[in-house]
């Protein structure tokens, strides 16, 4: 078996020895990617690779009664063609559990190609491994399958009349209730009481999903494209009936997630198989299409958000319902209404999230899930009331803004929406807006002015990691989480180097590899802030081994000094006299080549405990006190008056993100989001055929994503406040930049043009 | 992709030699359109004639005015000449309105000719389409359709023709040049393209046999002030909505000569002739666009879902008309 070398990263020369954290530091690994040097899942070569094509059913729901196969595997340079007839036969996926957090990574219950049955109009339901991509993509166009269809049920605009109240579970709410907010809002001298559609998305990460696979008897190498490796090791373990042990995935490199690579899909359980079945190493490289119809996406919704408000803004009533979808497979219903519970501070608040269960693909996380559409919905119906009462709508924002969250009464860790408003209003001109809907013009073009606030709870989860520092004075902080494009090994270098008081470019990070201690999957904007409290402590344990170290010699400074009266600085210790010694001194002395401390355990019964602990962490957090990511978009449109195109002019986006470790970075994942907001609100949609089930525009041809010419210079500006909660300061900010742009976009389309469009995407045929 | 074979034609007798009647061989010239079709199992060509290598590139002034266009020009080429941008604005607009820039450095002007709708039931293989496989039925009617025909559709198709190039051609009297081994023929580019009726994988006028050698451009001084406006879901690499190639002559006043067509609404480059007739000899003005359009439009039949485009066409006809009035025409 071909030996892969643990991934390493090493951050580019620091000349000064000033600290990292809040310095816009290049990313360590953009050189590997700008030189195409970084390796990414499908790239990966093996003597003798295999590569594999999929099958997918062209039936919403059913059963395949004849499969053919015999011009398929007649294509030359076609190895076997696996079929549910003739695939190995693997253990079933797990059932979902809360506690057990690996056990939900499977983005569906199907057993792909262990059972005749078809849930989806586009599920897999073959595979076709050939020695060339070509031979088994044209094979993969011969395979013959006959169905007995069934009745499915697949028209979300249809079944919405028969959507359930949703359960609560451990991780979220679905309902929530305080006062009487039917009564109150009868009884509201002013209201709006509204109904808003999202349509299914789509995440398109530029990288389409791809896995390679080879086995060694029963020990397993996975080149995956995911945003948890660990899940998916666990999963492949369990599947393939393998000591998880034996099971090693390895993505250094992830071109984007966005939450599409969080669970695991059929591809890279069918690439394993592949492999297993053929002896063969195997990959298995999605086409864009593939990813459609084999990936999940963004659940639609249609919510009702009522107000209700006393002629001074102050609200009385707060109803924010929704419907969403999930499918009869599986797909976690997205916390649509749970931010209608935090931002306005009503005396009376309903929030309920219904669902109905349909025959597609299971829905997964995107990019705030919940928050992103929830958000759209909530900051539409409050400028909508701003308009009611003919009150500034940063000023009804204001006037109803809670000391106390508002749901329940509990503290918040803190609260900067005022102050990011204020900074926002400032750096985009707000004061320049006049309020009467398309009052603003520029030629051709009817201008307008929204804003809308954006929210994001923050999350911590357990990541173990070990931090070595050795007697040339580096530093290795080994530790698997993920990087996506985000940031995460930059960020963690520049935190290891402050936290040791070392130049940045003596640090090296090692990740993306489940070979390395475990760490939490990527997605809920908690990687940063998860591996940051283990790498503090493992930093902090460091320094007390090198401090013991230096004072067993009567020759050190340090001898007899606290750790605590110490301050970490060019690379060693040092008293406040001055006085010290650098790590390099201390492990000469002492004769140790390096000094490695760890956090966290990876025996099972350690991880089992680390679940437990982050449970109820979790559960006791929730708990004392409610935290968030907060922002304010301000966006100014351009709306064609003949056409009703709708051109974005102006972005700022002021966040309160707590500590910011690299506004470089961090302000390309906050523009990121504003992007994928920009585009959620005036093009992006999924189309789901209701007829068939099938997604008819599986291309980003026909998937309208946001392009270069649509998207202004957009201005991110952060408060820079650290979080007293939160480890350094920082809150996670992946995801709360896409909260509330469709919001603050569509706020200004109105007042561009007087239209209220509330079923995105704004597409110019409902503004003619 | 299935297998196909490969022929790397030298000129145009060995091109045509290779295509044969035609049955089951495609010519091949930037491939950006085509090689897509043959990955999504679309078209299924036994014989590709690789036609990249015939010298029949360049941009020539004729004699009289006209423009003579080599069927192997590269879009982005064609749209940065300097007489294509000095008489036919319009064309250089279209074109570079077109797909992508990498794109246009690869697609020729008979290619562009030659590109098939964007329907997403042709592109998709389970879905029904006639104009793919001919009586299997359209999926595209009670299907996604926002984007498809409200001039000329029929029963058994409504897809559109997505070129922009060919908007503007349309609005042009641009003629297209072709050869096959029964001798060279010119076809009107308004009669190029055919409309679906019922048998719409029949789709311009040109044999399997026959190659596009040139495209001619009659002199035309109105176009020197002409516009190309495309009204899209995104502000670049989107198919038009509804787009519009227009050209106006104003005298004192009063419209003495006028050219437009129509991107988007049917199976071909629509070129407005009723709208045409309208405005000449009608005073420049909002009325008489509108007038114009109307006209134009009210053989349009749209559906709840690409209704809109009736409308959205309106509005670009009268908006672009506006502008060139605008610009001093």
């Amino acid at each position: 078996m071909t030996q892969i070398s643990t991934h390493t990263v090493i951050p580019p020369r620091s000349t000064t020895s000033e600290r990292s954290v809040g310095r816009p530091v290049d990313r360590v690994d953009g050189t590997a990617k700008t030189t195409g040097e970084a390796r990414f899942s499908a790239e990966y070569p093996y003597p003798d690779l295999a590569h594999a094509a999929l099958v997918h059913a062209t039936v919403a729901r059913g059963r395949i009664t004849a499969i053919d196969t015999a011009a398929a595997s007649a294509v030359e340079g076609v190895l076997t063609v696996l079929t549910h007839e003739n695939a190995p036969v693997l253990k079933p996926p797990p059932s979902p559990n809360p506690l057990n957090l690996s056990s939900m990574v499977s983005g569906t219950s199907v057993s792909y190609l262990n059972t005749d049955e078809v849930h989806w109009n586009g599920q897999p339901v073959a595979v076709v491994v050939a020695e060339t991509p070509q031979a088994a993509r044209r094979a993969a166009l011969l395979v013959r399958v006959t169905y007995d269809s069934l009745p499915a049920t697949l028209d979300f605009a249809a079944e919405e009349e028969n959507a359930r109240p949703l359960k609560g579970d451990l991780l979220s709410q679905a309902a929530a209730k305080k006062g009487d907010p039917e009564a109150a809002l009868a009884a509201a001298p002013v209201s709006v009481d509204l109904r808003y559609t999202t349509p299914p998305y789509h995440h398109n990460a530029i990288e389409p999903h791809a896995t390679t696979a080879a086995w060694d008897g029963d020990r397993l190498t996975v080149h995956d494209t995911t945003q948890s490796i660990d899940w998916v090791r666990r999963h492949l373990a369990l599947r393939f009936g393998v000591p998880v042990a034996g099971v090693r995935v390895i993505a250094p490199y992830v071109g984007g997630g966005f939450g599409g690579k969080g669970l695991l899909w059929p591809g890279t359980i069918l690439a394993v198989m592949a492999a297993r079945a053929t002896g063969r190493p195997v990959r298995l490289a999605l086409t864009r299409e593939g990813v459609y119809h084999t990936v999940g996406g963004r659940t639609p919704s249609a919510q009702r958000v009522a107000l209700g408000a006393g002629p001074d803004g102050r609200m009385t009533a707060l109803i924010h319902t929704s419907v969403s979808r999930v499918a009869r497979v599986g797909g976690r219903p997205e916390p649509v209404t749970a931010v209608s519970g935090h931002l306005y501070d009503a005396a009376n608040i309903r929030l309920q999230q219904n669902i109905v269960e349909l025959d597609l693909l299971s829905n997964t996380f995107m990019r705030a899930p919940g928050e992103a559409i929830g958000t759209f919905a909530l900051e539409s119906a409050v400028d909508e009331l701003a308009c009611e009462l003919g009150i500034d709508p940063i000023e009804l924002r204001m006037r109803n803004e809670p000391a106390r969250n508002p749901i329940d009464g509990k503290r918040f860790a803190r609260r900067l929406l005022r102050e990011a408003y204020a900074l926002g209003a400032e750096r985009f001109g707000w004061s320049e807006r006049t309020p009467q809907p398309g009052s603003m013009r520029d030629g051709r073009w009817l201008v307008g002015m929204g804003v809308a606030s954006a929210y994001h709870p923050p999350l911590q989860l357990d990541a173990h990691l070990t931090l070595r520092l050795s007697v040339d004075g580096t530093v290795v902080v080994r530790c698997g989480f993920q990087e996506m494009g985000m940031g995460g090994a930059t960020a963690t270098a520049q935190i290891a180097a402050d936290a040791l008081g070392v130049p940045l470019s003596s640090v090296r990070v090692e990740y993306g590899d489940s070979a390395l201690p475990v760490a939490p999957m990527a997605g809920g904007a908690t990687q940063t802030a998860s591996v940051a409290a283990a790498l503090l402590t493992a930093a902090e344990k460091l320094k007390k081994s090198l401090l013991a170290l230096a004072g067993r010699s009567g020759e050190s400074p340090l001898r007899g000094q606290r750790l605590d009266r110490l301050e970490a600085r060019d690379g060693g210790l040092y008293r406040a006299d001055r006085q010290g010694e650098t790590y390099t001194g201390i492990l000469s002395r002492a004769g140790r080549p390096s000094v490695e401390v760890a956090v966290g355990s990876d025996s099972g019964l350690g991880a089992a405990a680390g679940q437990v602990r982050f449970m109820a962490r979790f559960l006791r957090d929730r708990r004392r006190w409610v935290k968030a990511a907060l922002g304010a978009h301000f966006c100014e449109v351009r709306v064609d008056r003949d056409t009703g195109e709708v051109r974005v002019s102006r972005w700022v986006g002021a966040f309160d993100v707590g500590t910011v470790i690299n506004p470089k970075t961090a302000g390309s994942q906050l523009r990121g989001g504003i992007v994928m907001g920009i585009g959620m609100a005036l093009s992006e949609q999924t189309l789901v055929d209701p007829r068939t089930g099938r997604i008819m525009n599986p291309s980003l041809s026909e998937y309208h994503l946001p392009v270069h010419a649509d998207i202004p210079p957009i201005d991110v500006c952060y408060l820079n406040e650290p979080d007293p909660t939160m480890p350094l300061g920082l809150m996670g900010l992946g995801e709360v930049g896409i909260t509330g742009a469709a919001a603050a976009l569509a706020n200004a389309v109105h007042h561009a043009t007087g239209k209220r469009v509330r079923d995105l995407p704004i597409t110019l045929d409902k503004l003619l | 992709m299935r297998t196909f074979s490969y022929v790397r034609a030298t000129d145009v007798p060995s091109a045509l030699s290779a295509i044969g009647t035609g049955t089951g061989a495609k010519f091949i010239g930037g491939g950006t359109n085509l090689v897509d079709l043959m990955r999504e199992d679309i078209e299924r060509p036994d014989t590709v004639v690789d036609i990249s290598g015939l010298p029949l590139t360049g941009v020539e002034e004729l004699p009289g005015g006209g423009v003579r266009i080599g069927a192997l020009t590269r879009n982005s080429h064609l749209a940065a000449h300097p007489l294509i941008r000095t008489r036919y604005p319009m064309l250089s607009q279209a074109l570079l309105s077109g797909a992508s820039a990498q794109l246009r450095n690869m697609a020729t002007v008979g290619g562009n000719l030659m590109q098939r709708t964007r329907c997403a039931y042709f592109y998709d293989l389970a879905a029904a389409c006639n104009k793919r496989e001919p009586g299997s039925g359209c999926d595209a009617i009670g299907g996604f359709h926002r984007n498809s025909a409200v001039l000329g559709a029929s029963e058994s198709c409504i897809a559109t023709n997505p070129s922009d190039m060919s908007v503007a051609l349309a609005a042009l009297d641009a003629a297209v040049e072709a050869e096959s081994v029964r001798g060279v023929r010119r076809i009107p580019l308004a009669d190029f393209h055919r409309l679906p009726g019922g048998t719409p994988h029949l789709e311009t006028e040109l044999a399997a046999d026959e190659l596009i050698t040139a495209v001619e451009l009659p002199a035309l001084p109105l176009a020197a002030r002409s516009r190309y406006r495309k009204v899209r879901d995104r502000a670049s690499y989107a198919f038009a909505l509804v787009s519009v190639a227009a050209a106006l002559d104003v005298q004192d006043g009063v419209i003495a000569e006028a050219r437009l067509a129509l991107g988007g609404v049917a199976a071909k480059p629509w070129r407005a002739r009723e709208a045409e007739r309208v405005l000449l000899g009608a005073p420049a003005g909002e009325k008489s666009y509108e007038r114009a359009a109307d006209a134009e439009l009210s053989a349009a039949a749209g559906t709840p879902e690409n209704g809109f485009k009736v409308e959205l066409a309106r509005r670009a006809i009268v908006a672009t008309l506006r502008e060139l009035e605008g610009s001093g025409v």
